[in-house]
């Protein structure tokens, strides 16, 4: 991950209008990105919406959970499972995702997204 | 050392990949030269490329696996000449690499007869992807296709044919018989009747004499003086070893082809090997991958250990194949026949099954068998034929199946030796996975990722993971059948806690009996619990987040991201008016429209935006959700019973429409599907489904526990000549049954195969209630059916629920921008797989 000071916070959208333990697909410019509330420990993570293994839009779909305490995201075309601290993807294969910052600030929840991409997570 | 591979093959990465594991770029250096422009892919999985898969699927490993290895990987360049005695190479474009050691791996080419014609437009061969791409282009304008030669990758051409949408297309063998090496005469005949019934027409005995038609190939001329129309033709009559290169270095070769090698797969040339079809050992050319595989093997372990630490001893050449959804599986010696050799066979020509084993004379040894039809047994056979198990007393059972009704006792794996064989592909025996096991890996994908086993074909998979189990329980470990990580229940125990505490959300589960945060195993098996005990909208009080993905939208999810729709149609009896409505939803909102196969109607194309305004037409025209996202009950087929049909006994469509009626929206283990036909000609396919009832002169008869599907199972009679409400008490009750003690994901065919007792013991619970549950599960069933609303309705009317259809939450009008779609028979398809 780059320092801070490459990143450029966007708005994403309201606490509220994540639901608890689920996810929703934000748009940014031209792109999708994955953002999901993991109520029950308080925090919040964000990916790429594309799953690599089919070229799919859909993670923001997937069902999130854990292996061990590492948070991830079930594609729902093929249960790909991806960790959303690194990106990694779980099942062995070799691809993996993007993940991107997350904060949120008195109840809006901003993404990190870096101006040169590749920095972010390669 | 430096080792030059030619050929760029299955086997040639094979090799790399175990020469690589034993030595790092540093102590040997590898270059590989393949003369296609793709790297090495599957050829045995050739003929998926026409189902859809593409080039790169196939790969064996993509070009940047050679890089990670540090290993050379030049594409695109034909080795032509061997300098033996400065070890070097010379590829056409005339640069030379030298070499310590040299393998040859440069495969077969497809063998042309010399029959006038060959050359013509239209005639292919069948053996590269290249060859696929220009057949795929030409049979765009072909109507008639033949395919000389009947064995093995003749009939996977044929297939192929038939993929390309040549449905007329005619298999051509010289011999009198199909697969001429692995099946004998009547197996011939029953595999011959089984795809001639899949549209294929076949022709035996019968050799071309010539092609005819000028410049492009109009049709074949048989040596009888018939003739043939065809305007293409794939011929596939055999192949021929890559052996020029060795021929042109002289070094030997057999006088049909093939380099010769000894057991420790060399050359004449010591400093030279060849391994798998390109090699001749003992005059014996091995055109399977599993020998190759082991070549390569030997020749490894000859660099790395010492030359002759391995030797390579032949090959059992068994096998078991789908021939276009047909099993056909030959072992041992097939054909074994004479004084030490006794023969049964078994043949049920309406099921197409024919099976034969050749049993020593003494009736303790199994020397080998055919099995077309019905290949189930194949692995278990091969193993009792390999390892030399004594037969049991009476050795038909081996392929009839125990007749005792009570199963097979388990005999299975526990009875193989350590050195048995069980992944061929990859050579992993019995012992290398037990002790694999012992060593830690407790799941099936931790023995596949550590031992390889189970990665080539997959057909060694349900035999590892019995392995798997028997070693743990050998271990005296408990193999407790839990969930998941978070769940230290089985599904069955989750249930009844479930159930006695009360507990109506995920979390609460998750909190009470669970940890951590959940998964993708647990949610909706908790999901489908929950809905099974209270039948709850399920996408109230949080719970949608834990469903799984297609519940979570109420449709199903499908290529490129968009949903299908599928109202419930009972029954599958539809008014015109309703008709019309769905021809008129489907416009509106350019929805691809199909006939399913549960008499429904099924609209594709469907972006989640749209789902709630596409259900509230539905809904206002009458329709409900047809749950066929869900782990639910699907659909209740029907035939058209004696309301208009000659032949019908009872009113099968009211009676269909009364039973989906009754369990419409039952969450389950897995789906479940069901069908009533008015009479004994099964027209609804009722003996196909988890439960199907047939008309009788006195009534219905109930079979349960059938399934379609890849692994088909018929149904079994569980009760005859009941009433109506009897009929509909013992469903309640073998329903209630499976719901509360089935494991997630398992049709009630499994669940029953794993039942001790069987079918008899599933009877004497449902019919002569043996557990005294009967009153308390019709009880819980008309709870459930009391408890029914349809979600789609909740979901359009609820706001919140409705506002979670939408792409992006920052921009809830937009769809998705990344969903394109295809024409396609004047409708649409979505873009393919990437």
């Amino acid at each position: 991950m780059t320092s801070n000071d490459s990143i450029t916070w966007f708005l994403a959208c309201r606490m509220e209008d994540v639901p608890a333990n689920g996810g929703v697909c934000v748009k940014y410019r031209d792109e999708q990105i994955a953002l999901f509330h993991f109520a029950r420990r308080g925090e919040w993570y964000a990916s790429q919406n594309l799953c690599p293994h089919r070229q799919q839009m859909a993670l923001s779909r997937g069902m999130i959970g854990s292996e061990g305490s590492e948070p991830k995201v079930a594609c729902p075309f093929h249960k790909k499972t991806f960790s959303l601290v690194d990106g990694h993807c779980m099942n062995g294969e070799e691809c993996a995702i993007k993940v991107y910052p997350v904060k949120v600030e008195d109840g809006s929840v901003f993404i990190g997204v870096s101006t040169c991409e590749e920095e972010v997570y390669g | 050392m430096k080792v030059i591979v030619v050929g760029n093959g299955m086997v040639s990465y094979k090799f790399c990949e175990k020469l690589r594991k034993r030595l790092g770029p540093e102590e040997c250096g590898i270059t590989v030269y393949g003369e296609e422009q793709r790297p090495a892919y599957d050829r045995v999985h050739l003929s998926e490329y026409f189902s859809g898969k593409s080039a790169d699927d196939l790969l064996m490993a993509p070009a940047s696996w050679y890089t990670e290895q540090g290993i050379r990987l030049v594409t695109g360049a034909l080795v032509t000449g061997i300098d033996r005695v400065n070890k070097k190479i010379v590829t056409h474009k005339g640069t030379t690499d030298a070499y310590d050691i040299l393998v040859l791996a440069t495969g077969s080419a497809a063998f042309v007869p010399p029959i006038p014609g060959v050359d013509k437009q239209g005639v292919f061969v069948y053996r590269t992807i290249e060859d696929l791409e220009l057949m795929t282009d030409y049979a765009k304008k072909a109507k008639k296709g033949a395919v000389i030669g009947g064995g093995l990758l003749g009939l996977e051409a044929a297939k192929a044919m038939l993929d390309l949408g040549i449905t007329d297309t005619r298999v051509i063998e010289f011999a009198p018989r199909l697969m001429p090496r692995q099946i004998d005469d009547a197996g011939s005949r029953m595999l011959q009747s089984k795809l001639e019934e899949l549209g294929l027409r076949i022709h035996t005995s019968t050799s071309t004499a010539e092609i005819f038609g000028e410049p492009a190939m109009k049709g074949l001329r048989f040596t009888d003086g018939t003739e043939l129309e065809a305007d293409m033709l794939v011929i596939s009559a055999g192949i021929r070893p890559r052996d020029e290169l060795a021929v042109a270095a002289g070094l030997e070769v057999g006088p049909r082809g093939g380099i010769v090698v000894d057991e420790r797969l060399q050359t004449t040339d010591t400093s030279i090997y060849a391994i798998g079809e390109c090699a001749l050992y003992k005059g014996m050319i091995y055109g399977l991958v599993a020998p190759g595989y082991e070549m390569a093997e030997v020749v490894v372990s000859g660099l790395t250990e010492g030359l002759g630490t391995k030797v390579f001893q032949g090959f059992d050449m068994s096998t078991k194949l789908k021939l276009i959804g047909v099993d056909v599986a030959s072992f041992g010696d097939p054909f074994a026949e004479g004084a030490g050799c006794r023969t049964v066979v078994f043949e049920h020509s309406a099921k197409g099954v024919y099976k034969r084993i050749n049993i020593s004379s003494d009736g303790k040894y199994l020397l080998g068998g055919i099995l077309v039809g019905d290949a189930e047994s194949y692995n278990i056979l091969l193993q009792t034929c390999k390892n030399k198990i004594v037969l049991p007393p009476d050795p038909e059972d081996v392929i009839l199946g125990s007749r005792g009704g009570q199963g097979d006792g388990g005999a299975g794996v526990s009875g193989l030796p350590d050195e048995a064989l069980i992944c061929s592909c990859e050579g992993i025996s019995k012992g290398e996975i037990c002790q694999a096991v012992s060593a830690g890996c407790e799941t099936v994908d931790s023995i596949k990722q550590c031992t390889k086993a189970g990665t080539g074909c997959g057909g060694c998979l349900p035999m590892v993971k019995d392995l798997m189990v028997h070693t743990m329980k050998a271990q005296g470990k408990y193999v407790r059948n839990v969930l998941c990580e978070h769940f230290g229940y089985s599904r069955q125990e989750l249930f009844d806690l479930v159930k006695l505490q009360g507990l109506k959300t995920y979390d609460e589960v998750l909190d009470q009996l669970g940890t951590g945060d959940g998964c993708e195993v647990c949610k909706p098996a908790v999901s489908s619990i929950l809905a099974s005990l209270w039948n709850e909208m399920i996408l109230q009080k949080n719970n949608d987040t834990s469903q799984d993905s297609n519940d979570r939208f109420l449709a199903n999810i499908q290529k490129g991201g968009t949903y299908s729709v599928v109202p419930r149609i009972p029954g599958g009896e539809i008014t015109p008016e309703k008709l019309i409505v769905i021809g008129q939803v489907a416009k509106k909102y350019n929805l691809y429209t199909k006939i399913t196969g549960g008499q429904r109607i099924d609209l594709f194309g469907a972006h989640l935006n749209d789902l709630p305004a596409i259900w509230e037409e539905l809904i206002a025209a009458g329709f409900e959700s047809g749950h066929a996202y869900g782990k639910a009950l699907r659909t209740v087929k029907s035939c058209v019973g004696s309301t208009w049909c000659r032949f019908g006994l009872m009113d099968s469509v009211s009676f269909a429409i009364r039973v989906e009626e009754r369990y419409r929206g039952l969450r389950a283990p897995h789906k479940i599907k069901s069908a009533v036909s008015g009479c004994i000609r099964e027209c609804a396919e009722a003996q196909s489904k988890d439960f199907g009832i047939i008309a009788t002169e006195k009534g219905w008869n109930l079979y349960v526990c059938g399934n379609g599907g890849s692994k088909p199972q018929h149904a079994l009679l569980l009760a005859t000549d009941l009433d109506s409400e009897t009929c509909i008490r013992y469903i309640d009750r073998f329903l209630m049954f499976y719901i509360s003690t089935a494991d997630p994901l398992t049709r009630t065919a499994t669940w029953l195969n794993k039942m001790e007792g069987g079918i008899d013991y599933l009877r004497n619970v449902v019919v002569n209630d043996s557990l005294g549950m009967a009153e308390q599960w019709e009880l819980d069933m008309q709870r459930l059916v009391d408890n029914y609303a349809c979600e789609w309705k909740a979901a359009v009317t609820d706001p919140e629920i409705r506002k979670r259809f939408t792409h992006f939450v920052n921009a809830p009008q937009e769809k998705d921008p990344s969903v394109k779609f295809e024409p396609m028979r004047e409708q649409k398809k979505v873009a393919d797989w990437k």
